[in-house]
């Protein structure tokens, strides 16, 4: 059938009398074809002697020359050391203990090095307390080979030597030593005692200093309320596998909230043990990864989180709160109350409004339950931030009062949000210099920029803890002329000593009580209770800087009242950090801009979330446009006056009616390659460093590109993928009923679909059988392993354009379901219930209903990698047999033999293999990491890195396998348990993750394979995989 | 009829060689005679001596660790290097002025005490420093003076050689002239040759070319042994066995490895822990060439094959002078100048990134003998691949090889099961496992 539509390129095209239209109709080419200026000089054509056909056969010639001499092979050189240390073997990893405390994240961790490059993070087992390997802690390896990185000092932006650097200085602070102007250092978090010993004495030296601790994201509230009541400047310690109910008000403890790292002890709770485990409620606004874990989550704008908490603290007292509450969040209040008061001590609350009332009234509701996860007595110092003492400094700055501003690992024109006082203020100090690894806003504007060590070419120490003290150490020499903060004071203050001295006798003066030092340093950690003179705790003990008046304890019935007050004007704002990304300071590390958010799964990004009634209200919309990618809506935010234009907008299911999140750490620019900078900075609405705004959105013109992961966000009822149930159904009924075995027909009879299968199995009970067992009841979706993996593996970045296209290379993915209904129970009951296609119960308009997520939904999250299936569909279909399986359970991919058809990747039920679009490395269409040689000192020398049009996948980190078998066989051993692990399950640090061999009898995964929990995925299509996962538990139970 | 004055070469070449021998163990004796009696000492028994406790530190007439002894009699009275050698450093401490002096010239470092020496043990040594028996001059006489007849069995070789040729060329020659008589004597008894009735024949070129079938034939075969031969060659593309390049430092492996026997692994010594045998950093070649400051050679000097090559003792000399050089080894001062130069050895066994190879599992669990793959080392002056290092030669082996199991508890487990289960005494690497592609590709 023919047809007489007419096709039109643009509008304009519709006139039939339009001139430009009749124009370009005319000409082939839109512009002139500039023949003249290549062939218009006649007599340079004429001079020349190379005809067209000398030109062919110097082409030819060329050609044929140039493959001939490829034909020689390449000549390696190999370069032994000329003096080898006794402690490097080349081709063996070294492990050193250390710890990372760069003002934001603060763990002791273990370095992987080889020959003498540091290549991955591990967890430092050996640490008591919390602050394990996030996925930015992970990741951090790659931001010391940042080639971005500042080589050396500079001064106005040219390079200086130190020594210039030094007397500059020097003379500047000792002619301001008796003027009345003041030298102030602006720094991180140190959590340092010896930093705060050295600081201590910089002040003696040059009188007239002022320490100011300034956190990016402030805990100041926290500090401030604990500080009240306790007497110290520090924040309190909570250990959730002591609760047995968990109260959050806005506190994202899975996350950042207070130093963050209590995930470990969460999940010990979670996981049900003799028919128990914690229940945890949530009242919130931004869907958090901790919102996303509780069995109870209540989307409460931050003002009603407020009233909540009043509220809260009146039913707890039996006192009347006030307040206006919607009658939902009431009833959960009240439901919670009646728990908590019942378990009194095995009950915690937290929160993380940043406000001091309600900060003081959790102190006091915790205090008052006596709870056992409650710790006071050896509170945390991981934040220290100043907010008065920052202001004040500004204040000074602007009156001229400062004489000299010293800054170490803070970026205040970037993180301020009233940056532009701080930009005036810096150009009436006499001396300005700023510690920094990389270029950023400030170091643009200081007069030195002292090139300053990555953690991990540095010597330190921390108490993250009271008693906990950790040490760093350096475990590669610095890749650049760059010195640490604390060296520099030394060598200002005339010192000979060097900074490892200066911690060796700091320890030596208490720290080590006894203690060995070489063993502490071996150790990285040390538990000890400092039994050291007056002064020496006095100069430890984090300081309260002096001329701030202390603060008296916030009377608890002025707070409750003003809590309950608490009223908003207009949208809220909750601002808040991403697990990704942090305060920002590792922006430039690729594998943290291309980790997917756990909760909305993009990359590359941060956006506003808004509920999805405020969405439609607001006419925003998100899309899943032709080309397969996620677009949103642009908004204009403004904060008091202050605009935050082009921001993009997702629609974040749970997300509190009323209020907004926006991410910290994006929206970098000075010292960044073009691919990094990436969104927008939510700094700048950071008003009174509070996390909490009140804030007028207006629709921008406009769709932005975002690079999302996951594009379904629902399971559309398929209850066999994450198998869940509730702790009542759980401890009651047999596996048999929340455990469903898929039956399939054989013979016309319906058979569990695990005894039916298409092939004869291969007996596997010799040797190793690697399995790995996923409890996603642990799991909190935190995505350690996710870097972890990338380290481990050489997974190539690829960037945000070919993210969007879906051809992301993360070997391990953690997928987030939301619940369409308001639980994934009702989801596979609407499923069960269709009838017809049509009508009210009709599968047609019901399936697209299920798309959807509900307003509040149920959040689950499910690490998927290769499940290495024992009967692998992948496997048949490699024309190659590139892809087989080995004895040990392995499904094994040779890259040199895969010729890239992609059957194997049609035909895995788990989407897990992923496909080398293009050379990743050495290319510099993708400008990473793998495109420098800095860079390239992380890839692992073990794994081979993949070339252009190969398939790769999760290899069950065969690499470290292979490993601890052989190290067993040169010892004439039996492999232990637990020696086995995978890149994953050693990064995690709540357990969801083990590993091992179930061919050992004795070991753990034995006993976890046998849990009536134990499940496969997509069990029915007979795969038999080697990763299980455990039916997850949701502790319902509201008496 | 030839053969005559090459068997008289060899009794002369023997005749030689006899005199020779005679010779040179009169002078040893008329040595040993005359150093004996010349002090107290045994200048023989104290040249062992030497070479036991004092050469690591001492030469005769260079000054290395500890300074050259040669006269040293001259310099201290007998008493004074008795105690000396006893117990230098308690001399040190009594503030003997000679003593604070040499051991502040050789950086106070002190000398390890001998106090296991007998007197006449010293004086022994002493003998030997003193006068130090010309051992290596006597044969260098010798030979001068019966010029040819020193090495005797290479310059034969040469003779037996240029005999076999001259032979062989006068067979030849007596064939042409045979022919030639024959053709005369043929031509003068008229006996026509065949020639002319050759000539009418259809060349065979000719016949081949009408004969399609043939032809048929022969380009298929041709084309066969093109395709062979093509598959062989291009199945060589990237496999360097039998490379061996030219190295910075001429490093003989058949010095080190064969003719002073050292043991692979005290070099190579991350062969057992590590998945890199690991080219020896410069400080391992320091422990011994620090003492070993320039090459000997064998006793009998370097045969004609080293000579033609260039390999003489001052060659292999000046490359441990290269050594210094790299490792920034003063040998003057006997200290390191902490000026050093990576040496950038050319790698020879390179396997391609993909394939993942373990040296502790061969050479620490498997105990293979590092010559099983990398050939007879102890031989090679120039280093070479040995092994073609393909898959299929790894695969053949893995076929081959049992398993050493003995002694290691790892294996017991899985050893009886997998025996039992294919019915084998002995398991091979193969049924272990060592066939499947993630052993060695990740």
């Amino acid at each position: 059938m023919s047809s007489n539509k007419k096709y039109w390129k643009s509008e304009a095209e519709l006139n039939p009398n339009d001139s430009i239209v009749e124009t370009l109709r005319q000409n082939e080419f839109v512009q002139e074809i500039p023949v003249d200026d290549f062939l218009g000089d006649k007599e340079t054509l004429a001079a020349s002697s190379t005809n067209r056909r000398d030109f062919l056969k110097y082409v030819g010639f060329s050609t044929a020359a140039a493959s001939l001499a490829a034909c020689e092979g390449p000549v390696t050189k190999s370069i032994p050391y000329v003096v080898k240390p006794d402690n490097i073997i080349p081709g063996v990893a070294n492990f050193y203990a250390t710890t990372i405390a760069n003002g934001f994240d603060f763990a002791s961790i273990l370095v992987k090095t080889r020959e003498g490059r540091p290549i991955k993070i591990e967890n430092n087992t050996d640490a008591k307390i919390g602050g394990s390997a996030n996925a930015r802690v992970q990741a951090s390896v790659l931001s010391l080979y940042d080639s971005t990185r500042l080589q050396g000092p500079t001064f106005n932006g040219e390079a200086i030597a130190w020594s210039e650097l030094d007397a500059a200085v020097k003379s500047k602070l000792a002619s301001l030593k008796n003027s009345t102007k003041k030298i102030a250092i602006l720094s991180q978090t140190y959590a340092s005692p010896s930093t705060t010993r050295l600081i201590a004495e910089f002040r003696e030296a040059y009188g007239n200093v002022d320490h100011i601790t300034y956190d990016a994201i402030s805990e100041d509230a926290a500090l401030t309320a604990f500080e009240a009541k306790y007497g110290e400047r520090a924040l309190a310690d909570y250990n959730f596998a002591n609760a047995d109910i968990i109260v959050s008000f806005g506190a994202d403890f899975l996350g950042d909230w207070q130093g963050g790292g209590y995930d470990a002890g969460y999940s010990k709770g979670r996981v049900p043990k003799n028919g128990k485990m914690s229940r945890h409620v949530q009242f919130e606004a931004n869907m958090s990864l901790t919102g996303a874990n509780a069995d109870k989550r209540v989307p409460l704008t931050p003002s009603e989180q407020k009233v909540a908490l009043a509220y809260f603290y009146g039913k707890l007292n039996g006192t009347a709160g006030g307040g206006n509450l919607p009658e939902s969040a009431k009833a959960a209040l009240d439901a919670v109350a009646a728990q908590v008061l019942k378990n009194k001590s095995n009950a915690v609350v937290v929160t993380g409004i940043e406000d001091v009332n309600a900060q003081a009234v959790v102190l006091a509701i915790n205090e008052m339950l006596g709870s056992k996860a409650f710790d006071v007595a050896a509170p945390k110092y991981v934040r220290q931030g100043n907010v008065q003492a920052v202001k004040t400094l500004l204040a000074d700055m602007k009156s001229g009062k400062v004489g000299a501003l010293l800054m170490d690992g803070v970026n205040p024109v970037y993180s301020l949000p009233n940056a532009t006082d701080f930009v005036e203020g810096i150009k009436s100090v006499d001396l300005t210099v700023a510690f920094s690894t990389n270029r950023n806003e400030t170091t643009e504007l200081v007069q030195y920029v002292a090139a300053s060590n990555h953690y991990l070419e540095s010597w330190g120490d921390a108490q993250l803890k009271k008693g906990h003290y950790s040490l760093m150490q350096p475990t590669i020499k610095e890749l650049f002329d760059t010195r640490q903060f604390q060296t520099a004071i030394l060598q200002w203050m005339d010192s000979d000593k060097t900074y490892y001295d200066y911690i060796k006798e700091t320890w030596s003066a208490g720290i080590l009580a006894g203690n060995d030092w070489n063993q502490a340093l071996h150790d990285g950690v040390l538990v000890s209770v400092p039994a050291m003179g007056e002064d020496v705790v006095a100069a430890v003990a984090p300081k309260v800087a002096e001329e701030e008046e202390m603060t008296t304890e916030v009377p608890l019935a002025s707070a409750i009242r003003s809590l309950s007050t608490a009223t908003a004007d207009g949208m809220e704002l909750t601002l808040y950090s991403k697990v990704g990304m942090g305060d920002g300071q590792q922006a430039s590390n690729p594998w943290l801009q291309e980790f997917p958010d756990p909760i909305t799964r993009v990359s590359w990004d941060n956006y506003v979330t808004v509920s999805k009634a405020d969405a439609e209200k607001l006419n925003l919309i998100n899309e899943n446009v032709a080309d397969g990618g996620l677009n949103g809506s642009y908004v204009k935010l403004t904060v008091d006056g202050v605009a935050l234009d082009g921001v993009p907008v997702i629609v974040q299911p749970g997300q509190a009616p009323g209020s907004l999140g926006l991410s910290f750490g994006y929206g970098k620019t000075v010292g960044m390659k073009s691919e990094m900078q990436t969104g927008v900075n939510a700094y700048a609405l950071y008003k009174d460093f509070s996390n909490t705004q009140n804030v007028t959105i207006e629709k921008s013109a406009g769709m932005h590109e975002f690079a999302c992961v996951q594009l379904h966000k629902t399971l559309m009822g398929r209850g066999d993928i994450i198998k869940e149930t509730t702790l009542e159904i759980f401890n009651t009924k047999d596996a048999k009923e929340w455990n469903v075995v898929p039956v399939v027909s054989l013979d016309h009879q319906e058979v569990p679909a695990t005894s039916v299968d298409l092939w004869d199995s291969f007996d596997r009970s010799i040797g190793h059988h690697f399995n790995l067992s996923i409890d996603l009841n642990a799991c909190t979706g935190c995505g350690a392993c996710v870097i972890a993996c990338h380290a481990e593996n050489n997974v190539p970045v690829v960037g945000k354009a070919e993210v969007r296209k879906s051809r992301d290379m993360h070997w391990l993915r953690i997928d987030r379901y939301y619940s369409s209904e308001d639980t994934f129970a009702q989801d596979d009951t609407k499923k069960e219930e269709f009838d017809g296609l049509f009508g009210d119960k009709g599968s047609l308009g019901g399936f697209g209903e299920m798309e959807d997520p509900s307003a509040n939904p149920q959040v689950a999250f499910q690490p998927v990698m290769c499940q290495h299936c024992n009967h692998a569909p992948c496997e048949t279909v490699c024309p190659v047999a590139a892809t087989s399986h080995g004895r040990q359970g392995q499904n094994h991919m040779a890259y040199n033999r895969c010729v890239g058809t992609r059957y194997c990747a049609n035909n895995c039920p788990y989407k897990v293999r992923r496909f080398n679009w293009f050379l990743y490395n050495e290319n510099d269409e993708f400008d990473y990491h793998m495109n420098n040689d800095l860079g390239k000192m992380v890839i692992n020398p073990d794994v081979t890195v993949r070339s252009r049009g190969v398939m790769e996948k999760c290899s069950m980190c065969i690499q470290k396998t292979q490993k601890t078998i052989l190290d067993a066989k040169r010892d004439g051993r039996v492999v232990k348990d637990g020696e086995f692990q995978t890149a994953c399950s050693a990064a995690c640090s709540s357990g969801a993750m083990k590993f091992g061999d179930v061919n050992d009898a004795e070991s753990e995964i034995v006993k976890l394979k046998e849990s009536n929990r134990m499940y496969h995925l997509l069990e029915h299509v007979g795969t038999k995989p080697n990763v299980f996962y455990h039916v997850k538990v949701r502790n319902t139970n509201e008496a | 009829m030839k053969k005559v004055p090459y068997r008289n070469l060899i009794s002369k070449v023997l005749g030689v060689s006899l005199v020779v021998v005679l010779l040179l163990s009169n002078s040893l004796l008329a040595q040993e005679a005359a150093a004996a009696p010349s002090g107290e000492g045994d200048a023989v028994k104290g040249k062992q001596l030497f070479n036991q406790n004092c050469a690591a530190c001492h030469s005769l007439n260079k000054k290395m660790t500890g300074p050259a002894l040669a006269g040293v009699t001259e310099r201290h009275d007998k008493e004074w290097l008795y105690q000396w050698i006893k117990n230098s450093s308690a001399m040190v401490k009594a503030g003997d002025a000679a003593a604070v002096k040499i051991y502040n010239e050789y950086n106070q470092a002190a000398m390890t005490p001998f106090p296991t020496l007998s007197n006449q043990d010293i004086d022994d040594i002493l003998a030997y420093t003193d006068a130090p028996p010309v051992v290596a001059a006597a044969p260098v006489g010798v030979a001068e003076s019966v010029p040819g007849g020193g090495s005797s069995s290479g310059i034969s070789n040469e003779i037996i050689l240029g005999a076999l040729a001259l032979v062989f060329a006068l067979l030849v020659m007596m064939l042409v002239l045979v022919n030639k008589t024959l053709r005369r004597i043929a031509e003068a008894n008229g006996v026509v040759l065949e020639k002319e009735l050759a000539e009418k024949r259809l060349p065979i070129w000719k016949a081949f070319a009408q004969n399609q079938f043939l032809v048929l034939v022969f380009s298929i075969f041709l084309l066969l042994s093109a395709a062979y031969f093509a598959y062989g060659w291009m199945m060589q593309v990237g496999v360097d066995q039998g490379y061996a390049p030219i190295q910075p430092i001429h490093y003989s492996h058949k010095i080190h490895a064969g003719d002073n026997a050292i043991e692979c692994k005290y070099c190579h010594s991350s062969a057992r822990v590590s998945k890199t045998s690991g080219i020896p950093s410069l400080n391992v070649c320091m422990n011994c060439h620090k003492s070993i400051y320039e090459y000997k050679g064998n006793p009998e000097g370097p045969s004609a094959e080293d000579l033609a090559n260039g390999y003489t003792n001052e060659f292999y000399t000046g490359e441990i002078k290269k050594l210094y050089k790299a490792v920034g080894w003063d040998e003057e001062n006997q200290k390191y100048t902490g000026e050093s130069k990576p040496v950038e050895w050319v790698r020879i066994h390179n396997l391609p990134d993909f394939a993942y190879f373990n040296h502790s599992q061969h050479v620490s669990v498997a105990g293979i003998e590092c010559q099983t793959c990398h050939g007879p080392v102890e031989e090679m002056e120039i280093m070479y691949q040995y092994s073609p290092l393909t898959m299929g030669w790894c695969i053949n082996c893995h076929r081959e090889t049992n398993v050493k199991v003995e002694g290691n508890e790892y294996y017991e487990k899985i050893h009886a099961e997998l025996s039992q289960k294919y019915g084998v005494d002995k398991l091979t690497a193969a049924q272990m496992g060592g066939l499947e592609c993630g052993k060695c590709h990740y």
